[in-house]
């Protein structure tokens, strides 16, 4: 019996496909991968509800940023460049001489850490024009988170020697409870027009 | 030196193999298939998100609700003029059809993820916030608390207007 050839298949046409595959994923799909500032809204508040007395909050423990409709940046008072916005949140952040003007400190338990001195209820407030460019207004943003989360990862280095980032959640939690200062976004107010 | 003489022999130009080539095509194929996402919706405003240094990546897409705000595209203009416009899915939408679509899209979410769902809000960078304020204080209302201000991450933020 004489051998039979299997005869091969012609793949001069395999390149046409996968061009065709390769076409049609180029047109309906994006690159863009999805990043953003994850931030938490506050829940509207129950109007029967008072603000309980202890909540009330001193008026040294709050920094105060405004961006108003010429996307100027005001810190307590101060108008300053938005280069020099993260540094003024750092030194109000991590408070190391608790100054007369600086926000009140408390010694407080933390997991792995022990007794430290933490802010007893400080806070920063972001405040906004309805004028304002969204753009700047998130550059603002992104500078108090950045100034929050260079302390948090310089901690974090130097306990365990790991960045943030790759911490257990346990550490994760003890490192936020360290820099417990929320960055709230007021509601905004029309100080002249848009 | 012979090895290096023609084989054809003619002198005609020798073919080139090309049977690697659906191989290279088809690696190219599976880089963009796990690299790129879907196309979602079609976008009918421009936004250019701003840019951060601090953005994190989204972990799970499919908790994602996602509002677009910004300019009606330039062909759209004669008919949706060029103020600032809200997009939900596939058509521009009020700050008071915000409420709905979260309810909806909360609906599609399984029982256990409902807690999780997250609001992308796509902004442009040139928008004012008057319109980012009314929108923010409508996920308030629709008790979609927590949100992500999409934006592109860079070393340095360079363009800020």
């Amino acid at each position: 019996m004489a051998k039979r050839e299997v005869q091969e298949i012609n793949a001069g046409s395999m390149a046409d496909i996968a061009f065709l595959l390769l076409i049609f994923f180029l047109v309906t799909t994006t690159m863009d991968s999805d990043t953003g500032l994850i931030r938490r809204l506050p829940p509207i508040p129950d109007p029967n509800q008072e603000m309980p007395e202890d909540q009330q909050i001193n008026e040294r423990n709050i920094l105060e940023v405004l961006v108003n409709k010429d996307n100027f940046i005001q810190v307590e008072g101060e108008v300053i460049q938005l280069g020099e916005l993260r540094a003024v949140a750092r030194e109000f952040i991590d408070n190391p001489n608790e100054a007369e003007d600086m926000p009140e400190m408390i010694d407080k338990q933390v997991n792995f850490f022990g007794l430290i001195r933490a802010h007893k209820n400080a806070v920063i407030s972001l405040q906004n024009d309805l004028g304002t460019t969204y753009g700047v207004y998130l550059a603002v943003q992104n500078e108090l988170l950045a100034a929050r989360d260079e302390l948090k990862n310089e901690l974090s280095l130097n306990t365990w020697g790991i960045a943030y980032d790759d911490l257990d959640e346990d550490r994760m939690m003890a490192v936020d409870e360290y820099y417990k200062v929320p960055i709230s976004e007021a509601e905004p107010k029309k100080v002249g027009g848009n | 030196m012979s090895k290096f003489t023609r084989k054809t022999g003619k002198g005609g130009v020798a073919k080139i193999n090309t049977a690697s080539l659906p191989d290279i095509v088809f690696m190219l194929l599976f880089f963009f298939m796990t690299t790129t996402v879907m196309r979602e919706v079609e976008l009918k405003i421009g936004v250019t998100v701003p840019e951060a240094t601090q953005g994190k990546k989204l972990e799970k897409k499919s908790l994602a609700s996602f509002v677009y705000i910004g300019q009606p595209l330039p062909n759209l203009r004669a008919t949706f003029g060029s103020e600032p416009k809200i997009q939900l899915n596939d058509a521009f939408k009020e700050v008071a059809d915000i409420q709905d679509f979260i309810a909806q899209e909360r609906e599609q979410l399984d029982e256990a993820d409902k807690a999780k769902m997250l609001v992308s809000l796509k902004i442009d960078r040139e928008t004012k916030m008057g319109i980012v304020s009314d929108v923010k204080l409508a996920l308030r209302r629709a008790n979609a608390l927590k949100i992500m201000y999409a934006n592109t991450n860079v070393d340095e933020i360079q363009h800020l207007h």
